[in-house]
Formats: structure tokens, sequence, C-alpha cells
């Protein structure tokens, strides 16, 4: 198995993300004493802070700086990358917004194996390496066994390896710009323009301290009537779940998820939500959740404290009017 | 414009539980239904937006078995011009970029301007579309949900990134994009509709017509190989409460109130 092993670094404002040292992490279960090279990729004294803060992480950090990558572009980062990595590498990427953008297509380039979202990994065996994902969103889990003879791009999920901090050496950076750029900055055919900040909605679930969230298994629009009022007997806000949003029956400010709001309460009560990642992913702080769910299996009991297995829709009603009775 | 729509048949997580069969070799396929995937749905909705305004064809495409029409059909019923349905016993165990590498060839068949995905299927691998992107040398967007028509040469793309917010990206055709859900509300498919299209004949396209070898696609060509499906063993989970509805209330209520829950 490889003895060098990439790590895609992402990084805002100068800072690195969490997923950094859960890469570091995810490449130890890989090979324990391999090299770990991490890739930066930006603009200036934001990069070179980063590269210095993660430093002593790494074996390595092969930076790429130029203006152009101030807000990195996945289609112009991709031809970059493929002319710096050594033949039959591995590299690991964050799956997340950006990984999506560039991993893929990364895999094509380099004629290199892909394994996408990956949250387990069970070592390597005779150039094979066995992986663990989620299909179904997240109802069953398979193994996959992948030949990285030829190298292998891997998405990690974030937050799936818990991160290694234990790593502490000279800070090596290796500037890789006038490398990985030697022809230039391509004109790329896809250009960004700017970022678009989410609409504030009439609540902010962000600061809500007890959460009544609802999901796919409200069934209708006419049904969210019922988690108003149970929410107003309580005391709570309501948020929800993605495919809400998506069927615009809720704004998206009270989206919960990575791709949606992060919330910090102290109670969180999902109903008819299944759990899947994304959703998990925008809840921090380790709130009390209370899942109820007709569907046993759901993936949100793993997460929950406390689960009643019913239809939200028969259930609802009735803690509502026991709330009421109690409050007189 | 000329719009190809890469779509899947799945079993509908919202219509199933799904299981393990007995020796983890497979999930339980008897009685499951199966739909659309609900991200290629959005593809085909907004490709026929896009074509409403400004005028050019839809075409939807499937790689499957021959159970595989029954979406493309579905598709044309919403409104999709033209369906392919690319099946051959030779692209069973495909991975990813074996089904990539089949939709690369039946995209050079035709003239199309953009090609669209959906962000991802039941395998939660969101892979397809930048793989095709990257064998075409198109430029590729993911996550897409937002498509302005510029002119005929350009296009601008909203991008769903982390927090709800929104990258604005400005992309040349011909380009490959994956379509988040919610970027539009799919229009609904009646039995009227789906009897309009139901005797239209879906050519079929094989390896041979499409010039894929088992290098290619296919059981011998996949560099990953799904072992088994399994339901990881419960950790320590949610305690469910047990007991008659009334009881499960008191108790929750009582939870409720200990940890601050109700105000």
């Amino acid at each position: 198995m490889a003895q060098q092993i990439f790590a895609y670094i992402l990084h805002k404002d100068g800072t690195a993300d969490d997923t950094a040292l859960e890469l570091i992490a995810a490449a130890g279960v890989l090979n324990p004493d391999a090299s770990i090279t991490a890739i930066v990729a930006g603009s200036g004294t934001e990069l070179d802070t980063v590269c210095q803060n993660i430093g002593p992480r790494f074996d390595e950090v092969w930076k790429i700086d130029h203006e152009a990558l101030a807000y990195v572009n996945a289609e112009v980062l991709r031809p970059a990358l493929v002319r710096i990595l050594p033949k039959a590498s591995t590299i690991l990427i964050p799956h997340e917004h950006f990984g999506m953008d560039l991993a893929p297509g990364l895999s094509v380039k380099l004629d290199a194996a892909f394994l996408p979202d990956v949250f387990g990994l069970e070592g390597i065996e005779n150039e094979k390496l066995k992986a663990i994902r989620e299909e179904f969103l997240g109802q069953v889990s398979t193994h996959v066994l992948c030949d990285v003879s030829n190298g292998v791009v891997i998405t990690v999920r974030p937050g799936s390896f818990k991160a290694d901090e234990s790593r502490n050496r000279d800070i090596q950076i290796v500037d890789k710009s006038a490398e990985a750029l030697a022809d230039g900055v391509p004109g790329s055919a896809r250009r960004y323009l700017e970022v678009v900040a989410a609409e504030v909605g009439d609540v902010d679930i962000t600061k809500s301290d007890v959460l009544v969230s609802v999901g796919r298994g409200i069934e209708d629009q006419d049904n969210l009537e019922i988690v108003f009022d149970l929410a107003k007997a309580m005391g709570a806000d309501v948020s929800c779940s993605r495919p809400i949003v998506d069927a615009k029956w809720l704004e998206k400010s009270r989206q919960v998820g990575t791709s949606g709001q992060t919330v910090k309460p102290k109670v969180y009560l999902a109903l008819g939500i299944s759990g899947a990642f994304q959703h998990l992913g925008g809840i921090k702080g380790a709130p009390f959740i209370i899942a109820v769910n007709k569907n046993p299996k759901a993936p949100i009991f793993q997460a929950a404290d406390v689960g009643v297995v019913d239809d939200i829709l028969d259930f609802i009603p009735e803690l509502t009017d026991r709330i009421n009775e109690i409050k007189g | 414009m000329e719009i190809l729509v890469c779509i899947k048949r799945v079993p509908d997580t919202s219509e199933n539980e799904i299981e393990v069969n007995r020796d983890g070799t497979d999930i339980e396929r008897d009685d499951l239904v199966y739909s659309v995937n609900e991200w290629d749905n959005y593809a085909v909705e907004e490709a026929i937006q896009i074509r409403d305004k400004v005028g050019g064809s839809v075409t939807v495409v499937t790689v499957g078995d021959e159970e595989g029409e029954e979406v493309v059909r579905r598709e044309m019923a919403m409104g999709a011009d033209h369906g392919i349905l690319i099946s051959d016993e030779a692209f069973t165990g495909s991975d990813g970029k074996g089904i990539s590498a089949v939709l690369k060839a039946e995209v050079e068949k035709g003239n199309y301007d953009l090609i669209l995905t959906g962000a991802q299927a039941d395998d939660g691998a969101g892979q397809v579309g930048g793989m095709l992107a990257a064998m075409l040398d198109r430029p590729y967007a993911s996550l897409v949900n937002l498509i302005e028509v510029v002119d005929e040469k350009t296009i601008k793309v909203g991008r769903e990134i982390a927090g709800g917010n929104q990258e604005m990206n400005e992309i040349d055709l011909p380009c490959v994009l994956s379509i988040q859900t919610g970027i539009n509300e799919p229009r609904y498919v009646g039995i009227r509709g789906i009897r309009k299209v139901a005797s239209l004949e879906i050519p079929v396209h094989t390896a041979t017509e499409l010039g894929i070898g088992a290098d290619a696609a296919g059981t011998s060509a996949a560099r990953s190989k799904r072992l088994d499906y399994f339901v990881p063993e419960p950790g320590e989970g949610a305690e469910i409460l047990e007991g008659s509805t009334d009881e499960i209330i008191d108790k929750l209520i009582e939870l409720l109130k200990a940890k601050g829950g109700i105000k």
C-alpha cells in the first residue's frame, strides 16, 4: 500500500476545516506507517496561515498558491492536481460540496479507482481496499472491495473518523504552485461569480433551545398545522428536514442539515425524519434527541436518546392535547 | 437547446423499507416499489422548463435492464421528447466508471448542449455526472439548484453549498450538471399522461451499437465490487418507549420537562 497518502485540505478565512484531522485518522487506517501529505490550494497570506497551522500534523504540506484560487474552483484545480500527483496515488477528499465537484472527475483523469462517501475503512490486502459505505439513504450499509493498484480517490464522509490530533512534526511546506500551474491557470470554462448568502427567515432556528423538527413522515402540507400546534404547546420553534423544503412547504431557513442550518438546541424532537447523515450533520451541541417514526429501522433511532415507534400523524395531536391539558 | 437527462430506475425509499436478504447478498427485492430516482426527476423537470423557454428538445436515457423502459416512459409522459434505453447483459456489474463510459458513448452519438444527471441516486455515490464530464472533457458543476440560460453559449448556475448558501457560476456550453432536489417543483404525471406515451417505440441501444467493450464496462472493468449488504449492529441507540400511547406520552412529557423541552 501507498507509503505516501494525500489529504485534500478545505479551509476558510485562514482556518483549516475540521475534516483535515479526520483525513489523517482515515489515512492511518489505510497504512499506519504512511507519510501523509496535505494538499492545500488557495492564495496569499490566508493560504500561508493554513499551511503553518496544519504543518505540524502532516509529514509534508504541498501548497498551490495562485490568485485565481482565492475561491477554489474544482475545474481549475483538477488539472493542477493531475499534474503534481504521482502515478497510482491514494488521495483522500472530504465528501461535501467541493469534494463532490472535484473527486469523480479527478479519478477519471488519474485513471484511479473511486470510492465515494466512505465512512469506514477496513484495511488493504493484495492491493484490494475494503471500505464501508451506505446505500438507500442510510437504510443499509455495504462493504466494497476496491482494486487500488492504480491508485484511488476516496471521498470521506465528514465526521465519520475521529480527528487525529496526536501528530507533531517539523513543518515541511513544499510550494508546488509552479509545477501545478506549469501551463498557467486554465482559462476555465466554468467561472466563479459569487456566493449568495442564505435568506434569513422569520425564525432563527440556530438560536432555538427547543426544536420540533418535521420530515417526510408528515405526508402533506396541510398536516403541518399539527406540528405548529405542538411547537406552540411546548414553546418550541419548528424546523424541518430537506424534503419539506424541497416540496416548498416550509422556507429554507428552517432546514436543519449540512446544506441548511446548523442548530444547537437543548432538546430536539424529530418527527417523521429518517435521519440521513446530512440531516444529523446539522445538529450540534449534543442535544437530547427524541425521535418519533413509524419505521423502527429508521437511522434516526441510532442518533436519538429516546424513540417512539408510531405514526406521527396519530401521535402528534395526542401529545399536543396532553401537554395543553397539563398546562391548563 | 438539446438536452440529455440521464435517469435511473431505483427502489423508492419513500415507499419501501429497504431490508437485507437472508445471506446479505442483496436487498429484499420482492414487492419493492420502483420509481425514477428522485434527483433525476427534478433534472427532467428542469430540462423541460428550459426547453419550453428557449426551444430545443429533451431526451431521457437510462442504463438498465428492460424494466428501465418504465421510467423512460414516465419521464416522456412528463414532457421529454425522446427516450432511449441502453440495455445489455454486458453492462451488468458495472461500477460508476463503467456506467459513465456507456453514457459517454451515447452522448457522442448526439449533439447535446446540456447534459443533466441527478446529484445522487440509490447508492448515494454522486459520481456519474462528474465522471461523464471528465470523460467528455466538458465543464462540470455538481449540486445545481438554479439554472439561467444566458445565451446560446453560456448558462449561469447556482450550486447548493454549506449553510443554505448558493455559489453562482457561469459555465460554457456544452457542459454537464448534477441536479439537486428542490431546484423546481416536478409536475405530476397522471395515468392519462402515461397512457398517451404507452405505445411509443423506445429504442434500445446495446454494447455493440455503442462500441463498448468489456474493458470499459461490466464486471471485468469494475474496480469496485460490492461484497454484501448489511445493517450495522445497532449501537447504543435510542431507548424505545413501550406501552400504550397514553403511557408513552406520560413518559415522554416527563422527559421533556426534565430536559427543558416544555416551557
